[in-house]
């Protein structure tokens, strides 16, 4: 039978309803700026040339969209999949021990070019080992994947600390780090990549690491809309039963599929340890895990959407972090704020504005359709 | 079928000489949910104390307008007139307070509460509920003894056999003081012995004065209890007959727009070698006995159906000797191969062996209403080599495969990158079918093969079934229509409470017979009852 809320036109779902709750997200933000007794206008300009204002800026922009890119496709993989992967952090934590203890036993030996594909597969393969543990118990035993994941992220933060203080530590070094990587195990910044054909940029922490996102994103994209294994993914993920019926092993699947979400978690590790950091350290990942569920929401799991949300959420990491530095009185806790608004607005509430814009769009084509039905009759 | 005639001196009412207003009018109601009509300058008029059918394909628009007249949707237009005054009903609240109640096809109780509880609920009348459920009890046992709906006040409404949770819908629309009454496909989920009692029920509530609409698309039940009939068909109301002066044919072909064959018109069964052959097959869940040593075989060239109130062991039967689930005890055979709780096979296995199975619900497993119409078509063949690359898949040529089927089947429209939801209920299943059929299967598990399928696609889905069977298939159908059992079948096994309970060749069976067996000895005494069941004695009993 007919039911009175119906679909959409793709580009209001995609389009118009993330735009707005944007819009309403940095319009509440507004407002708490006002109530703090600042300039909202002013705010905004500073974010925006925070962000873009030159090359620098940019740069930083892009190195965390990179990072937002790596897991929110992670969170999107398994979402497909109908698992709510919350333990990206952990796993981009430990793919990032994973790189870093590949770098320091190589880069004495080996150069740039082997290492860098060791480099990959390392953080992917620590990234999908954390990702498999709840994987499993979720599969075989019934353990809920959301609780796991994120008993795994602590397990990651303390197991970090202990390695890092007892056994990377730098001999005589205060602070929990390893020694820097020799520059065979450093990922060419981007200043040093466009330098090869001449042009000249600022140095900044984005470095080639952003290629292998948009690779991730395009075979993300062919993995899950033009495989069989994607086939399998997108049926588990509508509808468990209709999986079961088509002979499906639902239990391989599960685990597949976190692994999977694991390793592009784990390439943060790439972008961060490699190539920006140069050595081990506490706390790189610095919340993009759970920033990737909010990007995966906006992005509606597709990877052209995760881009886009990814580019929002690298503007405002970056100009927010100048906001706070430029405007005393807006501390690093209202950027958080901030951040948390649009997450909230964007993930959290994705939905609320839908049925005024589903009923202002019907208002608008039923009055088309009249219009249309009295001038033919 | 076993739904007998039922009239009583309430139809006669209906000529009386000062003609009362109609209980309900509507006029010209139109209601569109953007592009799509669901309704337009539909008229109907349904007189005081009179049983009024309303009948109509799926989409025909049936729903949308008993919805419009309980208030969940607004007309676009129209008017509403409830004996003979007009009315604006902006929620089923003002319904309810005009004297409209509705019995929904899925019923609205909370089965953890008492029969009391739930007809109280919404109604308490006073915050606290012991002074109002005193007072709830005494119109509760008032209501029961006026309209003979006898029911224990404080039984636990989960516990109560389906019919019985039926009558406790009325009894709640009753409570609310409802003078007209709407049920909404009411015996889907009855046995033919529950159906008779809720008729006779029905004949009672119209002689003491209650108004019913009933929407069905099973032609025997309006033939059966109502004084006209209104027929929907795409939106509109195309005609209106007085009962005793049309014919289920007559009805049939309105309701399509053409010519339909009611009948299935199939020659006798020549079965041949066993093809499946199913050994004490038991079925264990969460402690419960869904399947108790069930045996069977299914022959070449024969259909074989599984008659049965749903929920006694057909879904886990289909779900056995499919693969889903894995065997616990007993054996399958199929071919050479024998399936033991030791070697168990997956469904692709068993769609290897020759095994195609169309289930018995399509939105939970035969489909995927979000993917489109060219990946629902490969359910379960996605990694046939004929479908895929290397790596990726060959969509080409999975359009192509749709396509065709869709050709084939008559699924219409033709298009594969539709997404699934956005077929009808006929063309689903024709899809769904289209996909177990075409490999031509040794063997085929059909789960309730017209569920929620209009007339016209019953027909074409039933003679593809008898085409199968013809051309050397074994056919296993499971469905609830004891009418499509018995239409199709060359042998009928009836099931209850996961056993196979009883045998019938399907040329003799009869309705009466099977309901038997399917209510096993629970209902027996119900049954005698119906034999004479045109005397309107109003007396009733309760099965336990």
């Amino acid at each position: 039978m007919s039911s009175p809320s119906k679909a959409l036109p793709a580009w209001i779902d995609v389009g118009v309803i993330p735009l707005i709750n944007i819009l309403l997200a940095f319009f509440v933000s507004g407002i708490v700026i006002l109530i703090i007794g600042e300039d909202p206008i002013e705010a905004v300009k500073i974010v925006v040339y925070g962000a873009f204002g030159n090359d620098y800026n940019i740069g930083y922009t892009l190195h965390y969209t990179t990072n937002f890119i790596f897991t929110g496709l992670a969170v999107a993989v398994a979402f497909h999949a109908s698992l709510f992967n919350i333990g990206g952090e952990g796993q981009a934590y430990i793919g990032g021990l994973g790189v870093g203890l590949l770098c320091l036993a190589l880069d004495q030996y080996v150069p740039f070019w082997i290492i860098l594909p060791l480099a990959i597969a390392a953080s992917g393969l620590f990234g999908a080992a954390w990702a498999y543990v709840p994987a499993y118990l979720q599969a075989y035993r019934g353990s809920h994947i959301v609780i796991t994941t994120i008993m795994f992220n602590f397990i990651a933060f303390s197991l970090m600390n202990y390695i890092l203080v007892n056994v990377l530590i730098e001999p005589g070094q205060m602070s929990p780090e390893s020694r820097d990587f020799l520059t065979s195990a450093q990922m060419p910044t981007m200043q040093e990549a466009v330098g090869w054909f001449g042009i000249e940029i600022e140095k900044s922490p984005l470095n080639l690491s952003i290629l292998l996102a948009l690779f991730s994103c395009t075979f993300v994209w062919l993995f899950i809309w033009h495989t069989r294994w994607g086939y399998a993914i997108r049926m588990f993920g509508f509808n468990e039963n209709a999986a079961n019926y088509s002979g499906i092993n639902t239990q391989r699947l599960v685990v597949g599929t976190m692994c999977l979400s694991g390793v592009l978690a784990g390439f943060v590790g790439i972008n961060e340890i490699m190539g920006n950091h140069n050595r081990v350290m506490l706390d790189f990942v610095a919340g993009a895990g759970f920033t990737g569920i909010a990007v995966a929401l906006m992005g509606r799991n597709h990877p052209v959407g995760i881009i886009i949300a990814s580019l929002l959420f690298g503007t405002l990491y970056q100009g927010g972090a100048e906001l706070s530095f430029e405007i005393p009185t807006i501390q690093g806790e209202m950027v958080k704020a901030i951040q948390g608004l649009v997450i909230l607005f964007c993930g959290a509430l994705a939905y609320m504005s839908r049925p005024t814009i589903e009923r202002i769009f019907t208002a608008i084509v039923e009055s088309n359709g009249t219009a249309k039905e009295q001038t033919n009759g | 079928m076993s739904v007998e005639r039922i009239k009583t001196q309430g139809s006669e009412a209906v000529g009386g000489q000062s003609a009362p207003p109609p209980a309900i009018e509507l006029k010209a109601i139109s209601k569109s949910f953007g592009p799509v009509k669901a309704n337009q300058n539909v008229d109907l008029k349904v007189l005081p104390g009179t049983i009024h059918g309303i009948i109509g394909e799926n989409g025909a628009g049936k729903s949308t307008l008993m919805s419009i007249l309980y208030g969940f949707y607004e007309a676009d237009s129209g008017e509403i007139l409830i004996n003979g005054q007009k009315k604006k009903i902006h929620s089923s609240r003002d319904a309810i307070s005009f004297g409209i109640g509705m019995v929904h096809q899925h019923f609205m109780l909370v089965e953890t509460f008492t029969v009391l509880e739930n007809v109280m609920l919404g109604a308490e009348g006073a915050p606290l509920l012991n002074k109002s459920s005193q007072s709830a009890r005494k119109e509760l046992l008032k209501l029961s003894k006026e309209y003979s709906l006898a029911v224990d006040p404080d039984a636990m409404t989960g516990d109560l056999p389906v019919g019985l949770q039926q009558r406790v819908e009325i009894l709640k629309a009753l409570y609310r003081g409802a003078e007209i009454l709407i049920l909404d496909e009411p015996t889907g989920v009855l046995t033919p012995q529950e159906t008779d009692q809720l008729f006779k029920i029905l004949d009672i509530l119209r002689s003491r004065g209650v108004s019913i609409i009933l929407i069905t698309h099973k032609l025997q039940e309006i033939m059966a209890i109502t004084d006209r009939v209104s027929v929907m068909r795409a939106g509109t109301m195309v005609s209106e007959r007085e009962t005793s002066e049309t014919s289920k044919n007559e009805l049939a072909e309105l309701m399509v727009g053409r010519k339909v064959l009611l009948e299935v018109d199939k020659t006798d069964a020549n079965p041949g070698e066993i093809l499946l052959e199913a050994k004490n097959l038991s079925y264990k869940e969460d402690g419960v006995t869904k399947l108790d040593n069930v045996s069977l075989t299914l022959r070449a060239g024969e259909i074989v159906g599984i008659a049965g109130v749903s929920g006694n062991g057909q879904t886990e039967l289909l779900a056995a000797l499919s693969g889903i689930c894995p065997l616990q005890s007993g054996s399958i055979d199929i071919g050479s191969t024998q399936i033991t709780p030791k070697n168990h096979k997956n469904p692709k296995e068993f769609r290897e062996l020759s095994v195609g199975h169309v289930p018995e619900d399509r939105h939970r497993m035969g489909m995927v209403t979000a993917f489109t119409a060219q990946e629902t078509a490969i359910m379960g063949f996605h990694e046939d080599p004929a479908y895929n690359g290397k790596i990726l898949m060959n969509n080409k040529a999975v359009q192509e495969h749709c396509t065709r089927l869709m050709q084939d089947y008559d699924v219409r429209p033709e298009d594969p990158k539709l997404k699934s939801a956005n077929f009808s209920g006929g063309n689903q299943q024709k899809l769904v079918l289209a996909r177990e059929m075409d490999r031509r299967p040794e063997v085929l598990l059909v789960g309730q093969p017209t569920r929620g399928v209009d007339i016209g696609a019953i027909e074409f889905i039933h003679k593809n079934l008898i085409a199968m069977r013809d051309a050397g298939s074994a056919i296993l159908v499971v469905s609830v229509e004891l009418e499509e059992i018995m239409s199709l079948s060359d042998r009928i096994l009836v099931m209850f409470e996961g056993r196979i309970v009883g045998e019938v060749s399907g040329k003799e069976a009869d309705a009466r017979q099977l309901g038997l067996l399917m209510g096993n000895a629970g209902t027996q005494s119900t049954g005698s009852e119906q034999q004479n069941n045109n005397n309107t004695t109003h007396s009733e009993e309760i099965p336990a």
